[in-house]
């Protein structure tokens, strides 16, 4: 469960000023958030993900309230809780598949890379169609493999929430089903939420619920 | 930890050429100055070590360093010649043994000095195989050059002429190898040791030919007065000293005025020494008597004051480095920023990046300091022969 209430956030430079009521995602519940660029879509994720403080008003996710972590908690929490799946995928250039995956476990000590977290990752990039790719260059797979990749990072430490910013902004319309298919299998394999920020209009149907961030509206 | 040199040995590894530049950079920088330092610690201790060695030189008037640097380590700059007079004076002096140094012919490389029995004993010398000289013609070769040359004792050795286009000069001379030193870890490993009188042979001031009397050619006496025979070219020379032809060999003019390069003047005592020196500070003598520890000490001067230039020299190319160094990895760090931004979304904190890029460095300041060890062993390794090829040719 993720819940919102009073939130106020804005820029230094005031280029956005976002402000939200109220707003709750059930677990297990897969939402789309759409909205004009600069609306406030990304920053909304930033500040579930603890990466941006609000100015004022409370983000609580599970028990969790992340506006009242600590630096350090605040990552700890992000690492665990939390998975990213961005619109360009952010792999690391120099790392092939496997160490992609496993990169999240090495960059910090809230997680422990373990012979059965190896495990994991192979059996979650078998999952995605990656099992034969594991040790080639990231740089060497088409678009539609680089982000099952980064799906796969996302989803190795079981995140109960995963955020995707855009994250079939990148394909061609063929992938984009795919990849979201296998997205969805994931994350309601976890039983994790899903908080997807998207401009196709398209794929919103396949969402349980569809937030336009501009107009405070919801349907399902 | 070890998941942080994991991901910057992933980086450096996928940055193959950036990394390699980088290490290169870092090794030089650090291998330099190092490596001359080695170098000139052995320069010093192998210059000094034979320069202290050798209480008194004497030597033509003229460059005192020339004639150390011949005398002591054979190098190639030849001093003014002196001759065997200059040896018998100290000799008549009984103030000093004197022991005669002629350098200036090549067998395969390697320098032919000429001297007597007393350099072997004044040295230290041993026979490793073989005997000592005991007649004309014979060559006693230093370790290195047997090894070299492959030479046992019996083999035979070709001196070699000092200009091949000069046929009227210097004929080559066959010497046989009677011997093998054992190493010294001097330059005496790597010289062909003859007897003074074999170094005039090899210049042609003392030779041998065919009996005049018993020619089967008359045109081979071009003229013959009393006591004077003048032959052509088509007399046979000998080339090689045997016991059959040894006795064919002769002076030609006085001994007392064939030349040296030095005298190695081993005085008695402190006040011999002291004696014999004043005996040279005449400004009118020919000669010169040095005390080559005190030459030596004037080029070790200048040689580290050059080193001071350089050690300043690339104190500033180092630092100039260092800053392209720091600029390389500041704007490699920025181009970076994508990466570092995605690594903290996801969870990790500035300290691990920082521990990331420290790893880097670590990997690279390691890489480069294995690198600037071999660098250092191998010049220490071969520092005696670097050394012989900068200061003594």
């Amino acid at each position: 469960m993720i819940r919102i209430e009073a939130l106020e956030f804005s820029y230094p430079d005031a280029s956005l000023k976002l402000r939200v009521k109220s707003f709750q995602i059930a677990t297990g519940e897969k939402l789309a958030l759409i909205g004009p660029s600069g609306s406030g879509k990304t920053t909304l994720l930033n500040l579930v993900a603890g990466i941006l403080l609000p100015q004022r008003g409370r983000i609580q996710c599970q028990d969790v309230e992340v506006s009242s972590l600590g630096d350090r908690q605040r990552r700890d929490f992000r690492i665990r809780s939390i998975g990213f799946v961005f619109q360009d995928f952010q792999l690391i250039e120099y790392l092939h598949v496997l160490d992609n995956i496993l990169h999240p476990y090495r960059i910090t000590g809230a997680l422990r890379l373990t012979p059965q977290v190896r495990e994991r990752a192979r059996t979650l990039a078998a999952q995605m169609g990656m099992g034969d790719k594991l040790h080639r260059p990231v740089d060497r797979l088409s678009h539609g493999e680089q982000q099952r990749v980064a799906i796969c990072r996302a989803l190795l430490p079981s995140p109960a929430l995963v955020l995707a910013d855009e994250a079939t902004g990148n394909l061609d319309p063929c992938n984009k089903g795919l990849i979201l298919d296998l997205l969805f299998a994931s994350v309601a394999d976890q039983g994790a939420t899903l908080l997807a920020v998207t401009h196709d209009h398209d794929l919103l149907p396949r969402f349980d619920r569809v937030v336009d961030i501009a107009e405070g509206q919801s349907r399902s | 930890m070890l998941d942080s040199f994991y991901v910057a040995w992933r980086y450096l590894a996928f940055h193959k050429a950036r990394t390699a530049t980088l290490v290169a950079c870092v090794t030089l920088l650090a291998a330099l100055p190092l490596a001359l330092q080695v170098l000139l610690e052995a320069s010093e201790r192998q210059l000094r070590a034979r320069a202290e060695a050798t209480p008194l030189l004497l030597g033509a008037k003229g460059s005192a360093l020339d004639l150390v640097m011949n005398a002591l380590y054979f190098a190639d700059a030849m001093p003014a010649p002196i001759s065997m007079a200059a040896q018998d004076q100290v000799d008549a002096s009984a103030l000093a043994l004197p022991i005669p140094l002629y350098v200036r012919f090549q067998a395969r490389g390697f320098p032919i000095v000429g001297t007597t029995l007393d350099y072997f004993d004044f040295r230290g010398l041993e026979i490793a195989r073989g005997r000592p000289l005991a007649m004309l013609g014979e060559a006693l070769v230093g370790a290195e050059v047997a090894a070299r040359l492959g030479l046992t004792p019996g083999d035979g050795l070709l001196s070699s002429p000092e200009t091949v286009f000069d046929l009227a000069g210097v004929y080559p001379l066959k010497l046989r190898v009677v011997g093998v030193l054992a190493p010294s870890r001097s330059p005496d490993d790597r010289a062909v040791f003859v007897d003074v009188k074999t170094a005039w042979v090899v210049e042609g001031l003392v030779h041998g030919h065919a009996d005049l009397g018993r020619r089967a050619d008359d045109s081979v006496i071009i003229e013959q007065t009393e006591g004077n025979t003048i032959a052509s070219a088509k007399l046979a020379q000998y080339t090689e000293i045997t016991e059959a032809n040894i006795a064919s060999f002769h002076f030609h003019g006085d001994p007392a005025g064939y030349p040296l390069n030095a005298v190695i003047v081993v005085a008695q005592d402190a006040k011999s020494g002291t004696l014999l020196r004043g005996r040279y500070l005449n400004g009118e003598s020919p000669h010169q008597l040095v005390l080559p520890g005190a030459v030596i000490d004037g080029l070790l001067a200048d040689v580290f004051r050059i080193k001071r230039v350089l050690d300043a020299v690339i104190g500033v190319v180092g630092l100039a480095t260092l800053l392209a160094l720091a600029l390389v990895f500041t704007l490699s760090v920025r181009l970076r920023q994508r990466e570092i931004h995605t690594l903290f979304r996801i969870g990790c904190s500035r300290f691990t990046i920082a521990r990331l890029l420290g790893a880097e460095m670590a990997i690279i300041a390691t890489a480069s300091a294995g690198l600037c060890g071999a660098a250092l062993t191998a010049v220490h390794a071969s520092s005696d022969e670097l050394v012989r090829r900068l200061f003594f040719g």
